[in-house]
């Protein structure tokens, strides 16, 4: 072991770095694998894309044209899957192995081959839950929440999705300690936690949480596992136990887990909108102070999304009460960012297009989850297409959006390269138009009527739906000129500068561009720290 | 921000609610709301929505204009020059704490009281069994000796099938019609337990304003009580995945006036003449009042 560690202190020095497949395969650098992180995201994104236009193509119109019933509850339980676990959530990571290192001013991640490690399960992970789309039974039909006992009816897919989820699990740990161990040792003197910039701050707290969720969910689906293999009954009435149990603890898992998704992209979007507001972040300690406190009530609120399983009164107010009590701390947040473009002096590059985008379509999603957790109209929304424009919504111009924009802002300052701000506004446009076309129907749907996750139906629903899945080709097509854009960027961008946008501050932007391969070797000094905090 | 910005940015609002209210006028296209339904509960939910809507536009506007203007108010292209002095204020920060707890605590009240009622199961004077099952539903009127399944309507289950061919709207009321409604009288107050045979159902009906899981080995209640005069046929469908076959197990829900509901009854006891669609034994002496309804409500 000494010998290699050595050997690698030896060959790292600099820019000297291992070619071709040892480069990813054994990689250690925060910059290589935040890259794989981000392509191996990328893909997962356009796979569980695919499977969204499988599902819209067959609700373009009433009546089955394309695919079996149960088929098409395989597409929208690994929709959600590869979508949550292995698009939103590695993308995420590969965006904090990119920055937090060069935001802290550290040279790389604390441990790097745990790093290497956690990347490389998702693959192995992926590729067992992608498998079940050809094992007897089929692909997980009982979606993503795998509610017993419906998802203890799969077939031979079942081992498979919950070794995959173990997995997919225990990567999310190890990446979110990873962070966490750097952001807390290795930030560089002088730049106190407060100095942050809310990236790193919003990652922090993400990673707790993850910490916290993800052991829970193991250990949901471990009991879901011993149910079907092993003979125990946690969940199974016949044997004494309860198939809302279950319920409890999935959401005990599953809301932190929405918050995971987002907090990073508040992150994002605080580091953009006061570039190009050219104006520094209004109430920096105040968004702090809600990032945390989301956190905190996300622990709290979980069985607002089993209203309907008949709780007791006491328990629908208390979870009706903590999930509006979200509000607040949000709305801190979105005045914040009001405020931040107040009196500035805005331009629109498609990074800050897209956090515009994210600030009034997150905003939406946020209004219809006010009125989700108003549970007698939740005995109405529960389980219909309003909820499904709802939490798209906050995941898709949410989440998604704020990962684009940050794709988009950070990408000069990874390849040196700038990207071509024509296509790049017109991939937005198009995204833009698109999410709208296809999630804000999907509202109406709900409240008229239509359930989720059925294949198929009444003719009442058919004009939104058309217009649903028109918007869906147009906003997954759209992403194609993602790819090209970043493609041609890298291939063949102009040359981007050390400071690419004007109004850009924050540690990274005081590294040349593209960014050296040990971000910094030798800590930033103090007045660089401050010259980059500017808040 | 300049008077030309100003009046471009009402013209754009305009537009957008012009272009919008010819689709509203039609038919389908206009059904984009909740349901107003036809008990007292479904109406003060309906209500509760309404007001949690427009409490959303008000706070929508406010922040969207903000945001808006903002947007157009200072652009950099415009000569915008940024205020960087202006980065915290513990005023602002209070004010927009409070005020949105101020609205919380408004919204909660109404919601509250609601949720209660929603939750008085007292003095029901109807109390219906129904468990589903993978796909159908199974319906038990409680001490009455009354059961049987409802299960999707043939024309539909035909032309649901993968390429049938047949165009689901030349089917009346595609996917939403069943072989045995539920029958319930106007002006009662129903108690309906719900539990599961296999895996988690939910029955809804949007017209009575309530939804509940179905779940095995846990039996859960509402209730409904449809006004008087608001005799019909009512349609929902299963709410919660419940598998291959979950968009295709709908509710029909008959709601018939309490003499035509106790002629039906009577009907369906076995004993009775046999009605076409539940299975009980032929008998000799049929009931004279079964001819006053027909004995397979069709929706």
């Amino acid at each position: 072991m000494a010998n290699t560690a050595t050997h690698d202190h030896a060959h790292d020095h600099h820019d000297h770095k291992p070619h071709g497949l040892k480069r990813w395969l054994f990689a250690t650098n925060h910059k290589d694998i935040g890259t794989m992180y981000l392509v191996f995201a990328c893909a997962m994104f356009f796979m569980g894309g695919a499977m969204a236009l499988v599902i819209r193509a067959e609700l373009f119109q009433p009546g089955l044209q394309f695919v079996d019933p149960g088929f098409f509850n395989s597409m929208t339980t690994m929709h959600a899957l590869l979508m949550i676990f292995g698009a939103v959530m590695p993308a995420w990571t590969g965006l904090a192995n990119w920055m937090v290192p060069m935001q802290v001013g550290a040279p790389d991640m604390a441990l790097p081959r745990l790093n290497n490690f956690s990347f490389w399960l998702l693959p192995f992970a992926f590729t067992l839950l992608l498998l079940t789309l050809f094992v007897p039974g089929g692909a997980p039909a009982g979606g993503w929440t795998l509610y017993p006992p419906l998802s203890l009816q799969a077939g031979d897919s079942f081992p498979l999705t919950i070794f995959a989820i173990h997995l997919m699990g225990i990567s999310s740990i190890l990446g979110a300690i990873n962070v966490v161990v750097t952001i807390l040792n290795m930030r560089a003197p002088g730049m106190g936690l407060l100095n942050m910039p809310l990236f790193c701050w919003t990652w922090l707290i993400t990673a707790y949480l993850l910490i916290a969720v993800m052991p829970v969910l193991a250990g949901a689906v471990t009991m879901l596992l011993t149910d079907y293999f092993f003979g125990t009954s946690f969940f199974a009435a016949s044997g004494g136990g309860d198939p809302v149990m279950f319920q409890h603890i999935f959401w005990f898992f599953g809301h932190p887990e929405v918050y995971i998704l987002i907090l990073p992209a508040f992150g994002v979007v605080s580091e953009i909108i006061p570039t190009f507001s050219r104006k520094p972040l209004f109430g920096y300690e105040s968004m702090v102070y809600a990032s945390a406190s989301i956190a905190f009530l996300s622990f709290i609120v979980w069985a607002h999304h089993m209203f309907t399983v008949g709780m007791p009164l006491a328990g629908q107010l208390f979870f009706m009460l903590s999930t509006m009590l979200i509000a607040v701390p949000t709305g801190v947040k979105v005045f914040n960012w009001c405020a931040t473009m107040w009196k500035g002096s805005i331009s629109f590059e498609t990074p800050m297009l897209f956090s515009i985008a994210f600030l009034f379509l997150f905003t939406i999603g946020g209004f219809s989850g006010l009125m989700l957790a108003i549970v007698p109209a939740d005995f109405q929304y529960h389980d219909s297409y309003f909820v499904v424009a709802h939490f798209h919504y906050v995941l898709v111009p949410g989440a998604v959006f704020a990962i684009m924009a940050g794709v988009y802002y950070w990408l000069p300052k990874w390849s040196g390269r700038m990207y071509n701000e024509k296509v790049g506004k017109l991939h937005f446009w198009l995204s833009t138009i698109g999410v709208n076309v296809l999630f804000f129907p999907q509202h109406f749907l709900g409240l008229a009527g239509m359930p989720r996750r059925i294949p198929d139906y009444s003719t009442q629903f058919a004009d939104w739906n058309m217009v649903s899945s028109i918007g869906a080709f147009i906003f997954g097509f759209s992403q194609l000129l993602f790819v090209y854009v970043i493609w041609s960027a890298v291939r063949s961008g102009e040359k981007a500068a050390d400071r690419p946008w004007e109004g850009a501050h924050g540690l990274e932007w005081e590294l040349p561009t593209p960014a050296p391969y040990h971000s910094w070797e030798t800590p930033p000094s103090r007045a660089v720290i401050s010259q980059g905090a500017m808040h | 921000m300049t008077r030309h910005a100003r009046s471009a940015l009402a013209a754009a609002a305009f537009a957008i609610l012009g272009g919008l209210a010819p689709l509203a006028a039609h038919a389908e296209w206009g059904n984009v709301n909740m349901t107003v339904g036809v008990t007292e509960l479904s109406k003060e939910i309906h209500s509760l929505h309404m007001t949690i809507f427009w409490w959303c536009v008000a706070i929508g506007v406010f922040v969207f204009g903000w945001m808006i203007w903002s947007l157009v108010a200072f652009r950099k292209s415009q000569g915008a020059k940024p205020d960087t002095t202006m980065t915290h204020s513990t005023k602002a920060e209070i004010i927009w704490t409070v005020i949105p707890v101020v609205i919380l605590v408004i919204m909660a009240i109404p919601a509250a009281r609601t949720l209660i009622a929603i939750e008085d199961t007292r003095n029901t004077e109807i109390s219906i069994k129904v468990t589903g099952y993978q796909w159908k539903w199974h319906y038990d009127y409680l001490g009455e000796d009354v059961k049987f399944f409802s299960s999707l309507a043939r024309a539909s289950d035909e032309a649901r099938q993968l390429k049938s061919g047949v165009n689901p709207e030349s089917v009346e009321n595609y996917l939403l019609d069943v072989d045995n409604p539920l029958v319930v009288p106007e002006d009662t107050k129903v108690r309906v337990l719900l539990t599961a045979q296999d895996v988690i159902h939910a029955w809804w009906v949007p017209a009575f304003g309530m939804k509940k899981d179905a779940i095995p080995g846990n039996v859960n209640e509402l209730w409904f009580k449809v006004e008087k005069g608001k005799t019909g046929l009512y349609r929902g469908q299963c709410a919660e995945l419940c598998g291959r076959d979950h968009g295709f197990m709908p509710i029909v829900v008959k709601v018939v006036t309490k003499d035509e509901y106790r002629a039906w009854l009577a009907a369906q006891k076995p004993g009775a003449a046999a009605p076409a669609d539940t299975t009980s034994e032929p008998a000799a002496d049929a009931a004279p009042t079964v001819a006053a309804l027909p004995a397979a409500p069709r929706g």
